[in-house]
């Protein structure tokens, strides 16, 4: 039996950008974009999945995000997540990979009892691929990364094949260990009618308190209550639940700035002739070495 | 990343206006069922959120998944080998996909692990699993056989068999054809026998069979000795063991996906379905409402994909310097298609929703007479019903099964040349539509079951009522038009009575079904014209060629066209 958290992530879907999207501080104008579950992520939590499947456990999928990522909260008990955790705050806002693996990783803390955390490689928005290794960092434990595939799982230990340039390797890891996955390990599941029909209505602690606003009949308290009753009640956590230093969270405890971000195209612009001939070819070499492009 | 609920904007039209209220309140029985599985819903309007959402789930892997799948799938096909029968592999991958989703048990009851969705949504997963890959609907679309089991089979026999089918673990085939016994199902002759326990047993050879390599099989058989007809005829239900040998499959011309055998029963080992003797008057009579309904969407479904295949191909193709889809002769084909799809979604999920009623009423009835209620007005209902879905379905199947090939033949010619090489989608959407109005009974023998009611006139009522409603949204020129095809189409019917001869009324009982379904579909399209402005489009042009159409069948009908089969032999040398 293995119980494994999965750390997921909301992403822009990239695909299909329109518009003024980076704001004038560096950051991303989440809200001008259309949001999608992290596809390794996914995959993750499918790796996950199959492992309670063989071998018995639970799944715990976190997010840190603002309210809307509670979609793919939603998205991984479609999946079959037994349980989720929504970690937000209006002050984690702006937080780059250093702060959000120390939210990240104090919040796995208080969940604990785990065996794997799981991760995608990288998410399609940053591609920093760094949020995995710095968790790992602070929680002090061993990390797998570019996983490939699970090799073996045995009582104590587990088997995995690694990519590396031209090649892979296979390292092994005791437990508790964190793993970031590449896009095909395994392919995700799709939903569950019977789960999508089941989870539908669950609901994270800002989306009901948004229920409560103008309705003076609410309270959330009993709100949260009632959705508790019936399973329906996504997990919050805020930075008072987690009792984090501020200074470390969000923007301010965010060193890294996007200075500028700039698109490049390469493609081919002036076109020369070069004569098939032993002269020709020297000079071609010649300008190749003055342009830099040779030597 | 397509998604086939939601980009269908007119699917998303018909699921937006579904008038289900009844035939959910039949079905979820003051919704109890919420309080012991927590994903039944609480009210219609659950109900409703509960379709609509695991659509989208259905919506994402036909349009994002299966229907990458199927050009491999087709190329690669069901393969036979040592007896045995192995999908291709994408349709491996497509089963096991709406297994994890669990969306292979869509109308059956929750207590046997289904999801007890009604009729009408399970259409419209048809619809567009179809539009993804036709062939795979073969095999997803025979969980209908379950619902002969539950219906007419014992509980035992129910909880035995429909478990494995919402797990992914079983599939089905309905064996009905045989060598001798097409059209003509009377003739089967596969023998059912008993031993002395009185245990039952199958010998003999069905053919054609789809997914005849199913794990469970339904099997029309002869368990009266010495008949000869119908009445000899029993339904049962045997699992696809050993004994049960396939001895070939076809090499057909399209849905390569879907495996067609020929199967010989050995002794299988089998169980009664209800009662002898009433396995093709009763239980394939109403397994086939089902099954007609089930091709229709089919043909709706491969009929969607040629259209939007036709559309994208007339925008990027470039000739004399412009977009084909800018020349008027390829705008006019395109919009043709465009209204005959929409005019067939519109009788389609009018029929689907009128078979949805008709199948809950019977359980309200069966429910009120089991509490010992009285149910007389339930009774009166469930007749009228009945019989409009006895013209609905053959109408139905008819009519889009036509039209798919028409949409399809069409599609093709707008690609032109590249149309017919293997590497364009459209190639295999025309193949795999020829079969829609050949099997479960072809337009010719639809037409055959259709023609009763219409010299009934079944919706007589309905049609005065129509006539005498005004309609918003300036359509109500239209209502004389069909007013006018109304007049047609009796003018016909008269002729052919007085007629008095049987060769005759036989062909012209097409053009008079064709009539009849001009005033049905019309109408349905007016009432949508009323709720949506771009529906105007669609009705206009619509009852306008069916006006001119009307007007040929009525040619043909009274102006001798058909005297000529007295002759025959002269003419066919």
């Amino acid at each position: 039996m293995y119980n494994s958290i999965v750390m997921v992530k909301q992403v822009p879907d990239t695909a299909h950008i329109s518009g003024k999207v980076m704001k004038d501080d560096g950051t991303v104008n989440r809200a001008k974009l259309p949001a999608i579950f992290n596809n390794e992520d996914r995959v993750s939590l499918e790796l996950a999945l199959q492992i309670k499947e063989k071998h018995g456990g639970k799944v715990t999928a976190i997010t840190m995000g603002p309210p809307r990522a509670s979609d793919i909260l939603r998205e991984c008990l479609y999946m079959g997540a037994d349980e989720v955790y929504l970690i937000s705050d209006r002050k984690f806002a702006g937080a780059d990979t250093l702060a959000t693996s120390y939210v990240l990783s104090e919040a796995i803390k208080k969940i604990d009892n785990y065996d794997f955390v799981f991760a995608g490689r990288q998410a399609i928005d940053g591609d920093t691929a760094q949020v995995g290794p710095q968790t790992a960092e602070k929680l002090n434990i061993p990390q797998i990364t570019y996983t490939e595939e699970i090799v073996e799982l045995t009582k104590d230990k587990i088997k995995v094949k690694r990519k590396i340039d031209g090649g892979y390797e296979i390292v092994e890891s005791v437990f508790p260990v964190l793993i970031t996955v590449l896009k095909d390990v395994v392919k995700p599941r799709p939903f569950d009618a019977k789960r999508v029909m089941t989870y539908k209505s669950a609901k994270s602690l800002m989306e009901l308190e948004k229920m409560t606003e103008g309705n003076s009949l609410l309270y959330i308290d009993k709100l949260v209550h009632e959705y508790e009753g019936r399973n329906l009640y996504i997990k919050t956590l805020t930075m008072d639940d987690l009792k984090l230093d501020s200074e470390r969270c969000g923007i301010k405890g965010s060193p890294t700035k996007v200075h500028k971000v700039q698109s490049v195209v390469l493609g081919g612009g002036n076109q020369c002739k070069v004569e098939p001939t032993k002269e020709g070819l020297s000079n071609l070499i010649d300008q190749l070495m003055t342009d830099h492009i040779f030597g | 990343m397509p998604n086939y609920f939601t980009d269908n904007s007119d699917l998303q039209f018909h699921f937006n206006n579904l008038d289900l209220k009844e035939v959910i309140n039949i079905a979820e029985e003051g919704f109890e069922q919420s309080k012991k599985y927590n994903y039944a819903p609480i009210d219609y309007e659950d109900s409703i959120e509960n379709y609509r959402k695991v659509l989208e789930v259905l919506g994402d892997i036909t349009g994002n998944y299966i229907a990458e799948r199927a050009a491999d799938v087709d190329h690669e096909g069901a393969v036979f080998k040592n007896g045995k029968v192995t999908y291709a592999s994408g349709t491996q991958e497509n089963l096991q996909q709406l297994k994890q989703a669990n969306l292979l048990g869509f109308t059956f009851p929750r207590e046997l692990d289904g999801i007890n969705f009604p009729f009408t949504i399970y259409m419209m997963a048809v619809e567009m699993i179809s539009r993804a890959d036709a062939s795979l609907m073969n095999i997803f679309s025979l969980q209908d056989i379950g619902d002969t089991i539950i219906k007419f089979g014992t509980k035992e026999q129910a909880k035995e068999f429909i478990p494995g089918f919402c797990s992914g673990e079983y599939t089905g085939a309905m064996a009905l054809t045989e060598p001798d016994a097409g059209s003509d199902l009377q003739s089967v002759k596969l023998r059912a026998y008993q031993n002395e326990k009185g245990n039952w047993f199958l010998k003999g050879v069905k053919r054609f069979i789809t997914n005849g390599n199913g794990n469970v099989l339904l099997v029309l058989s002869r368990s009266e000795i010495g008949t000869k007809d119908a009445r000899g005829l029993s339904m049962f239900v045997c699992y696809g063991d050993e004994t049960v040998k396939i001895r070939r499959i076809e090499n057909k011309l399209g849905i390569h996906g879907s495996p067609t055998c020929e199967l010989q029963f050995n002794n299988t080992p089998a169980q009664l379905i209800g009662n002898r003797k009433f396995g093709l008057i009763k239980y394939v009579f109403d397994l086939m409402y089902r099954a007609r309904m089930g091709i229709g969407a089919q043909a709706l479904g491969i009929a969607q994909a040629a259209y939007e295949e036709a559309l994208k191909y007339a925008r990027d193709r470039e000739q004399f310097g412009k977009s084909i889809y800018n020349i008027p002769v390829v705008t006019n084909m395109l919009i043709d298609m465009r209204v005959m799809l929409e005019a067939d979604r519109a009788l389609f999920y009018s029929s689907a929703q009128t078979i949805d009623l008709k199948e809950k009423l019977e359980v309200k009835i069966e429910r009120l007479k089991k509490e010992g209620k009285l149910f007389s007005e339930e009774n009166t209902r469930l007749k009228t019903i009945v019989r409009e879905s006895n013209f609905l379905t053959p109408l139905t199947k008819y009519v889009i099964s036509e039209s798919c090939n028409k949409i399809t033949y069409d599609a093709l010619q707008i690609h032109g040349g590249t149309g017919y090489m293997k590497e364009f989608k459209i190639e295999r959407l025309v193949r795999d539509a020829r079969i829609t109005n050949i099997y479960e009974g072809t337009s010719q023998l639809q037409i055959v079951a259709a023609i009763g009611s219409v010299i009934k006139d079944v919706f007589k009522e309905l049609f005065d009522e129509k006539e005498k409603k005004h309609y918003k949204g300036g359509v109500q020129p239209l209502v004389n038009h069909l007013i006018e095809i109304r007049k047609i189409f009796y003018d016909c019917l008269k002729y052919v009575e007085e007629k008095k001869d049987s060769a005759f009324q036989d062909v012209a009982a097409k053009d008079l079904v064709e009539l009849y379904s001009y005033l049905y579909i019309g109408y349905l399209l007016l009432e949508q014209a009323e709720k949506e402005p771009k529906k105007v489009f669609i009705a206009n042009r619509y009852i306008l060629t069916s006006l001119a159409k009307a007007k040929g069948n009525s040619e043909s009908i009274k102006d001798g066209l058909f005297n000529d089969i007295l002759h025959a032999e002269k003419i066919l040398v």
